[in-house]
């Protein structure tokens, strides 16, 4: 494990690969919560926070169970399975223990339940770190690393869009192309631009 | 193949799976909170079509609502009258009558008596054909006929009849208003159940454009307006409009209209 390699995650998480303007995943909740800064920033922290700690819950379950049992193959399934009962499981604990927060997460936190962007930086750290058989030395850092990373991308997307929108409100946008319309085309130029760190080789 | 194969992802995802749920089951149980069992109650009562139109969420929301006072039953539209005394007795209120109402339609020229300005062949939905030099009608005001209205309404109230016009069941509308908004030419409006008399029209054209397209169509010839003895019509832009505060039922204008725009319920 070198910082070198965990800088080049960040970086390639955040910029690079961001999970919604260049990979397209999490769509959804982008284009839902975006309306405002605030909503928009818990929803963030609520994914960075699930798939953070659903990496680390996969890790384990892609480590201990699916690789000695060789079925590998599984791993979308399952990893659904754990993502969903995770989540169910953290709603209710918040619901418990701090009303307000929960009032706050409101229904993002059920959203993520079934948001790709989870489950999709799950399989990617199967993919990019434990591809070699067996657990590498690290690839827990490394995949936690980077489930916290996509996170991070995920929400600045999300801020920078809600951002945008909430300019959009106060400005003369055609009839036609009020509402979800502009924020398609406002998504698209945003990934556009994104398109531009692609060229970066790290 | 090893019959192993198969049998160990099928066990290893059974048991993860009621290992989950399992977890899961007894989590609720540990971090359960204590809901008022009176939301369940009215929830029972609500209509359930989720429609959104009372301002909460759907109708589990407007429960939760209702118990915190930051709504009121009359707000939900698709609510029956027994449902509402039910709920009103369980949040310890006492229910205000409601006058109930239906939706009208304001358009009776249908295929038979509107005559068409050209054959539409596009998308079968009224709002579609609006966008087409305003419908195949002649009449650009009157009702297109493609029952946009028929699927919008969840209480299935609406239906088409052979003159492809849409009636109004009485007994089913809740007088929710999803057929007004999604009208193109506005024909609906939501009226007391207790009057009898309408009028089925909303052309704004003079009454030689409007007899040109149309045999039922209001001329704003003012007969009517002459004929209420409480002045409850009145023509506005070459259209006659009822004034329901003031009208009673008398159909003296029913009587009076040369081309039966005029439309009366039976009753
Ligand atoms: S939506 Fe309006 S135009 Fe279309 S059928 Fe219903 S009343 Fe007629
Ligand atoms: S859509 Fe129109 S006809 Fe159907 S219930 Fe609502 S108001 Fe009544």
């Amino acid at each position: 494990m070198e910082i070198g390699k965990l800088i080049s995650i960040a970086i390639s998480m955040i910029f690079i690969n961001n999970f919604i303007l260049s990979k397209f995943l999490g769509l959804c909740p982008f284009l839902g919560v975006s309306k405002d800064m605030k909503p928009a920033i818990s929803m963030g922290f609520a994914v960075i926070f699930v798939m953070t700690s659903s990496a680390i819950i996969t890790w384990g379950l892609y480590n201990f169970i699916l690789i000695p049992f060789r079925i590998e193959y599984l791993r979308t399934i399952s990893f659904i399975l754990v993502i969903g009962a995770f989540v169910q499981f953290v709603e209710m604990v918040i619901r418990k223990t701090s009303p307000p927060l929960y009032k706050a997460l409101g229904i993002y936190l059920p959203l993520i339940t079934t948001n790709c962007a989870v489950l999709g930086v799950t399989v990617l750290n199967s993919n990019d770190f434990f591809s070699s058989g067996g657990a590498v030395a690290g690839s827990f850092v490394y995949a936690v690393c980077q489930a916290f990373f996509a996170g991070i991308g995920f929400m600045l997307a999300l801020i920078m869009m809600s951002g945008i929108r909430e300019r959009l409100e106060l400005i003369d946008v055609p009839e036609s192309l009020k509402g979800i319309p502009i924020a398609f085309i406002v998504a698209s130029l945003m990934s556009l631009a994104f398109m531009g760190f692609s060229g970066f080789k790290l | 193949m090893n019959p192993m194969d198969i049998i160990i992802p099928v066990l290893t995802l059974t048991i993860l799976g009621v290992a989950f749920g399992i977890g899961l089951a007894m989590a609720s149980k540990k971090f359960c909170i204590l809901m008022d069992p009176r939301i369940e109650e009215i929830y029972k009562h609500l209509p359930g079509a989720n429609c959104g139109a009372c301002g909460a969420g759907g109708c589990m929301g407007f429960a939760e609502a209702l118990i915190h006072g930051t709504c009121t039953i009359d707000r939900c539209s698709g609510i029956k009258e027994e449902a509402q005394k039910e709920i009103s007795n369980i949040l310890g209120i006492e229910l205000k009558a409601r006058i109930k109402q239906v939706a009208i339609l304001h358009c009776h020229g249908g295929n038979k008596r509107a005559k068409d300005k050209f054959i539409y062949a596009g998308i079968e939905d009224c709002t579609a054909a609006n966008l087409v030099m305003g419908g195949p009608k002649a009449c650009r005001y009157g009702c297109i006929g493609y029952g946009s209205c028929v699927e919008v309404c969840s209480f299935g109230a609406i239906t088409m009849n052979d003159e492809g016009l849409p009636v109004v069941d009485e007994e089913k509308c809740t007088a929710c208003g999803n057929c007004i908004l999604v009208c193109p030419n506005k024909l609906f409006t939501l009226e007391p159940t207790s009057k009898i008399y309408s009028i089925r029209c909303k052309s704004l054209d003079m009454g030689k454009a409007v007899m040109d397209a149309c045999s039922v169509g209001c001329i704003g010839c003012r007969k009517c307006e002459k004929a209420c003895p409480v002045n409850a019509i009145k023509i506005i832009d070459n259209l006659a409009v009822i004034d329901y505060e003031i009208c009673n039922n008398m159909g003296k204008c029913f009587e009076a209209c040369p081309t039966k725009t005029i439309g009366r319920k039976k009753k």
